[in-house]
């Protein structure tokens, strides 16, 4: 789960990592009151759950409050792939004399967490780790021991040379490793981590954060969960995620409903292959029920950008007839006039066939049979 | 000879008085596997399907001289009843609840480190070595005793592509899922070790998908390591980037993990890669009789 940036900066502040001074508004009428609390220049950040905000022209520098008027006023509101802002980011102007990065997540390869550093932050960190690997510095994390200062130590000299510098490093970043430990993330990251002058001291500061937590964590952490911005997620995904479904929308026009989550994926590039384009992930999951097909059609049936739906099950737990019935439940109940290719075996298949036996539906024995029936019935 | 289950394996089940638990241990019991009893805390003393219920797993291996265990427990409850069957010491450790968090995970193998245990999953459909034992969830129907090995991250793509191979006559040495976890105890290179050292296995093939980066890995050692013919699968080709697609470990993250770059490493070390499930059949008829 994401969270935006004002609240991962919050979560900071509670873990001792100096931020700048900001506030969030929600509205025009907001930031008219925020800005008599700051001081300017203020800089307007888009809150929105997606990466590329500075390109798409999210992030503004105001000098007046008549420039930050104009300038809350574009952001908010405004569309940045696909999603539009409904808040902003006031925060004080500072002046920054140098960017670093760091963050801490999984490394799948090392099979433990690792602290991740660079003097070239405020740019993609994996476009800077993919052309210059050399600037990026590296630690494991023991899972057992958690951070030891010495680990941080030993990035924070080959980064500064003032040892005060280093000693404020090691302290942000062993509280960015309780956040992330504590709190069950898989990535924690400020980017940048800006080198600033306050009355002649130089200090660090979290200008941006990033925090992402591991969902099958989240039971444990109920604060946390209560921070989803459900209006910025698709709401399909949502209904779907709703019904326990894993539903993720694409734009194609084949809808399919299949049950396993690689048995569904190889469904979508088989589909692609015959010249169709899939219109969306869906696993039912292992243990089916009727309730929960019809809700699986319901969902895909919503999308009209979808012609024809597949439907692609090899029955183990899942039974073949508890599919079936639920489509019938659903063809009638939505007056689905869309055709439908079938492709359902294993338990109790031919249960499954009498129940459907009646219904417009195209049966297809194999799954390359299916999509190909599928991709036909598109041609019309 | 298959590997990792056969005659000798004797399964505890931990969660066996479960809706899943229970199903399961019928399942598996009637598919002929060897399922010595259950565990699940609080109701030791009661019978199940004519096996002894314990309340720990060292009572249940001690009293039923079990050296595998499967685990149906909720997530939360995962990681407990895993370090248990570590402590135990049992050979072999089968995790199939989904859900366990990575950071869980991530302890667990730090621990697992100097122990004799080998931990499958979690999210895992367990394994099968076909006509002489079933440790898991997979549907005893489509797989067939034979030469093949099928090592997977999936569980419904697996009995897809394997019941190709039952139909075509070939049959399977040990069909293994790993789990579709980001963070899991056996990986793939585990299982080609196992399978280029197994005598019943002729030909051996792989099941990836996208996120991660152990389809490479494996690929690097099948070059080094296997002289046996593989081939290869790789579901989401079509899967957009930074999306979770079902799997906890299906994910493009920062532009990592595509399914184009591990067909490309497959196809750069000879895997014989296939495109559609049934291909599998004709692509084997190559190489086996």
């Amino acid at each position: 789960m994401k969270i935006h940036e004002y609240q991962a900066k919050e979560i900071f502040r509670k873990y001792n990592i100096p931020t700048s001074k900001e506030k969030v508004a929600f509205s025009l009428d907001e930031v008219k009151t925020i800005a008599k609390e700051l001081s300017f220049p203020i800089v307007v950040k888009a809150q929105v759950l997606v990466g590329g905000r500075g390109k798409a022209g999210g992030v503004k520098i105001a000098k007046t409050p008549v420039e930050l008027e104009s300038h809350a006023k574009a952001i908010l509101g405004m569309n940045i792939k696909g999603l539009i802002v409904k808040k902003a980011l006031l925060a004080e102007g500072i002046n920054i004399e140098a960017e670093y990065y760091v963050g801490i997540t999984i490394d799948r390869e090392k099979q433990t967490a690792v602290l991740i550093s660079s003097a070239s932050g405020g740019m993609n960190i994996e476009e800077v780790a993919q052309k210059t690997p050399e600037k990026i510095l590296s630690t494991s994390i023991s899972p057992l021991l958690g951070i030891k200062s010495f680990q941080v130590r030993n990035i924070g000299y080959q980064l500064f040379t003032d040892t005060l510098l280093v000693n404020s490093f090691v302290t942000i970043t062993t509280n960015l490793a309780r956040v992330f430990f504590d709190l069950d993330c898989s990535l924690v990251e400020i980017n940048p981590l800006a080198l600033i002058s306050v009355n002649n001291e130089k200090k660090l500061m979290a200008v941006d954060a990033k925090i992402v937590f591991d969902d099958n964590a989240l039971y444990q952490h109920p604060n946390i969960s209560a921070l989803r911005d459900i209006e910025s997620e698709e709401p399909s995904e949502v209904q779907a995620k709703k019904a326990d479904l894993s539903y993720v929308k694409l734009d194609g026009n084949v809808g399919c409903v299949v049950n396993g989550a690689g048995l569904a994926m190889a469904t979508m590039d088989l589909i692609k292959r015959y010249g169709g384009n899939p219109a969306n992930f869906l696993d039912i999951g292992g243990s089916s029920s009727p309730e929960k097909m019809r809700e699986a059609m319901k969902i895909i049936t919503a999308d009209k950008n979808v012609k024809a739906i597949l439907v692609n099950i090899f029955g183990g737990i899942t039974r073949c007839d508890d599919v079936a019935q639920g489509l019938l439940w659903a063809m009638k109940e939505e007056k689905i006039a869309l055709p439908i290719v079938a492709r359902l075996v294993g338990t109790n298949q031919d249960k499954a066939r009498s129940l459907l036996e009646n219904s417009p539906i195209i049966f297809a024995e194999t799954m390359s049979e299916g999509v190909k029936k599928v991709t036909q019935a598109l041609k019309g | 000879m298959a590997i990792l289950v056969n005659q000798n394996t004797k399964v505890i089940i931990q969660g066996i008085t479960g809706r899943d638990g229970s199903f399961h241990a019928q399942q598996m019991l009637d598919y002929g596997t060897k399922v010595v009893s259950g565990v699940t805390p609080g109701k030791g003393g009661i019978d199940i399907f004519g096996m002894p219920v314990f309340n720990t797993v060292r009572q249940a291996k001690e009293k039923t001289h079990a050296n595998t265990s499967i685990i149906f427990v909720p997530a939360q409850f995962a990681p407990d009843a895993i370090y248990e069957a570590i402590d135990a010491e049992l050979d072999l450790v089968i995790c199939v609840s989904e859900g366990v968090p990575t950071l869980e995970m991530v302890k667990i193998l730090a621990y697992l480190k100097d122990k004799k245990t080998r931990l499958v999953g979690p999210n895992s459909p367990g394994l099968i070595s076909p006509g002489i034992c079933k440790v898991g969830i997979l549907p005893g129907i489509a797989f067939k005793k034979g030469k093949v090995g099928v090592v997977s991250r999936s569980g419904t793509l697996t009995y897809e592509i394997a019941s190709h191979i039952t139909k075509a006559g070939y049959g399977e040495s040990t069909v293994i899922g790993i789990g579709g976890d980001p963070i899991i105890g056996t990986n793939f290179i585990d299982c080609l070790r196992l399978f280029q050292a197994d005598k019943q296995t002729e030909a051996i093939v792989i099941i990836g998908e996208i996120g991660g980066t152990d389809e490479e890995k494996a690929a690097d050692f099948i070059t080094k390591n296997v002289t046996k013919p593989v081939f290869g699968f790789i579901a989401g080709q079509t899967a957009p980037a930074d999306k979770r697609m079902g799997h906890a470990g299906a994910i493009i993250a920062g532009g990592k993990g595509t399914a184009a770059e591990k067909i490309k490493a497959f196809e750069k070390v000879g895997i014989i890669v296939i495109y559609e499930p049934e291909d599998i059949t004709q692509k084997l008829s190559t190489v086996l009789k």
